[in-house]
């Protein structure tokens, strides 16, 4: 195996290159060219685009966004400056143009500016239609020829092949016609997309054995129905000879933008990460933490209603303001009224901090709109206020608008796009009993954030405390020990680590006499001197 | 002397065309020697503009309009030229 890797290695190096030259060979660098498509998030996972002037069968059940992948396809070529083709087998251009128009795409205007030629290939209702003897699509084909030559256009839809499948009644003859045009299109230098439906989502890819005469690049819309919610997701199924993200992702549609994928494993997780440090708004959780949270890194703050989650964030935001920085708040819980009352019981001024442009805060419900057109919407909001620091306050309640799979999408979607910006993001999450516990938040997103601080009710002697603990600070020593803190009008106050309890986070307390103290105490040591020995 | 219009659409001198062609010749001067017949043949390939307005998909395709009801047929027009007769909602020579 090796040896043969080698001789083929050598036979490129001899091809490509003078004695002595290095050649890099990496996957992504295929003899096969692409066509980036512009639809925001496609290029990621298709490493850069569609296999240019080829043909990719775009495969989906009803409802799926196929029609709306073909028309951006082409909507995105002509921002960039190329020209499209539609040819429509299903919807007439009248629909097509108002269908469009609600994404932002003025398909009247650049038909006058001969950007976007129709080829109407849609169903007459006014003729009877009879067939009597041998025909072929030749005058299909010379209209498409006609329209790409007339534009001058690089880019081809054809929307959608069930359509003129069941018009025609000839699935061999339609079969054998859609490859001779394939193949014309691909002589004109074209690129192309043709839909067709499929009748469930998984399984065979498209009816009437379409993949036949398209088979080299397929992709694959989806509109599943999950726990009663609607998640749409595309997947590349192949690209013959080239390289594509595997697996599906999540995508939405969005007016005025369109199609818009979410391509989550294909984010690279390699943000730089900085060594600067910035404060949380209070010294002594600074100290805890090492000297301060790390600039580009995502905070979570676990506890139960009331422990002082909220307050966490608003002392991050004001620290923030003091600095010149801006601060974004996504608030699920609260309204804004209640979060500006709360402010200024711990003697933070929101509304000061608004008016200096340093506070933007975003209140929604989370379960008006979709997981991931909250992604993109959050998405937006962060990118137009460029803050330094965002703060959601919090992730439970998202999680309780969506699937668990959805959601773990967002928060990674949602992190690595506050990590690219360099900017310190700091979540909440309620857990869901007051003393003690874990939420299924924590579970699912504890391996993407950086730090994660607990707070957490202690039952002390019949009163109601609270301690608290920086369970992990990636990158950093922290302080390990569970800290008492009470809450004032002047904020958070850190006190001295509880000595006397043990199974605080757990919920289930233990209180320790002076001796059992003494004896945990004496086995450690032990430990110590044995692993020092 | 009722007028009967004909278009028929072809993509080239195939054998398909000359096929219809030579069918529509046929019935024009014996089922329907009795009408003054007028067959235009538009050649897709040379026109595709034409093709465009008509949306025609396939080739062949022939067109009636005249007299009404408008028809339209797909085909090399091959077979009994009493179905394409009929096809064509015109009754033969009495």
């Amino acid at each position: 195996m090796n040896c043969w890797r080698r001789s083929i290695c050598r036979q490129i190096r001899n091809v490509l290159c003078s004695p002595g030259e290095v050649v890099y060979l990496k996957p992504d660098h295929s003899m096969i060219e692409r066509l980036p498509t512009g639809i925001p998030g496609f290029d990621h996972i298709a490493n850069g685009g569609l296999p240019r002037g080829r043909t990719t069968l775009v495969a989906g059940t009803a409802g799926s966004a196929k029609t709306v992948f073909a028309a951006q396809f082409l909507a995105a070529g002509i921002e960039h400056g190329e020209a499209g083709v539609f040819v429509t087998f299903e919807e007439s251009p009248t629909d097509l143009r108002r269908n469009m128009y609600g994404f932002g795409w003025d398909i009247t205007e650049w038909e006058a500016q001969n950007r976007w030629a129709f080829v109407d290939a849609s169903p007459q209702h006014d003729e009877e239609l009879t067939v009597i003897g041998a025909y072929d699509l030749g005058a299909l084909l010379a209209r498409i020829e006609h329209a790409v030559k007339r534009t001058g256009a690089t880019r081809v839809s054809m929307d959608s092949l069930g359509a003129i499948f069941t018009r025609l009644n000839d699935s061999r003859l339609v079969r054998n016609e859609m490859l001779r045009i394939a193949v014309r299109i691909k002589a004109l230098g074209v690129t192309a997309v043709i839909t067709a439906e499929r009748s469930q989502e998984y399984g065979e890819i498209a009816r009437y054995g379409v993949e036949e005469f398209v088979a080299d690049d397929v992709v694959i819309l989806r509109n599943l129905l999950e726990e009663e919610k609607r998640r749409r997701t595309v997947e590349i199924l192949k690209f013959r000879g080239t390289t594509h993200q595997k697996g599906s992702f999540p995508f939405t549609v969005i007016p005025g933008r369109g199609i818009v994928v979410i391509p989550l494993s294909a984010i690279e997780l390699k943000q730089r990460s900085s060594s600067l440090r910035i404060t949380s708004g209070n010294s002594e959780m600074d100290r805890m933490c090492g000297g301060g949270f790390f600039r580009d890194s995502i905070i979570l703050v676990s506890g139960a209603t009331g422990t002082g989650k909220t307050l966490m964030a608003t002392s991050f935001m004001a620290a923030g303001a003091v600095r010149g920085e801006r601060s974004l708040l996504f608030a699920f819980e609260e309204s804004r009224d209640q979060l500006f009352r709360n402010a200024t019981g711990w003697g933070v001024d929101f509304e000061q901090m608004e008016s200096d442009g340093l506070l933007r805060v975003v209140c929604n419900y989370p379960e008006v709109t979709g997981m991931e057109d909250q992604l993109i919407s959050m998405q937006s909001e962060i990118a137009s206020f460029r803050p330094q620091r965002v703060a959601i306050d919090s992730l439970s309640a998202l999680e309780r608008a969506s699937t668990i799979k959805s959601f773990r999408e967002f928060v990674i979607g949602l992190t690595s796009f506050i990590k690219h910006q360099e900017m310190a993001g700091l979540y909440t999450s309620t857990t869901p009993t007051l003393l003690g516990g874990t939420s299924i938040t924590e579970a699912h997103i504890s391996t993407i954030t950086d730090s994660i601080i607990l707070l957490r009710y202690v039952e002390l002697f019949g009163e109601m405390r609270r301690g608290l603990t920086v369970l992990k600070m990636r990158g950093s020593s922290h302080d390990k020990e569970i800290r008492e803190f009470t809450i004032d009008g002047a904020g958070m106050h850190i006190g001295r680590p509880f000595r006397n309890i043990s199974g605080i986070l757990s919920g289930q307390f233990t209180h320790l006499t002076p001796s059992e103290i003494e004896r945990l105490s004496t086995m450690f040591r032990d430990d110590e001197h044995e692993a020092a020995g | 002397m009722e007028k009967i219009v004909l278009h028929l659409f072809i993509a080239g001198r195939t054998v398909r065309a000359e096929r219809a062609i030579a069918t529509l010749r046929r019935i024009c001067e014996h089922e329907l020697a009795n009408y003054e017949c007028e067959l235009n043949i538009v050649d897709v390939l040379a026109e595709p503009q034409q093709a465009e307005v008509r949306r025609i998909l396939a080739t062949p395709t022939l067109i009636k309009e005249v007299p009404p009801p408008a028809r339209r047929i797909i085909g090399d027009l091959g077979g009994d030229p009493h179905e394409l007769l009929a096809a064509l909602n015109l009754p033969p020579n009495p």
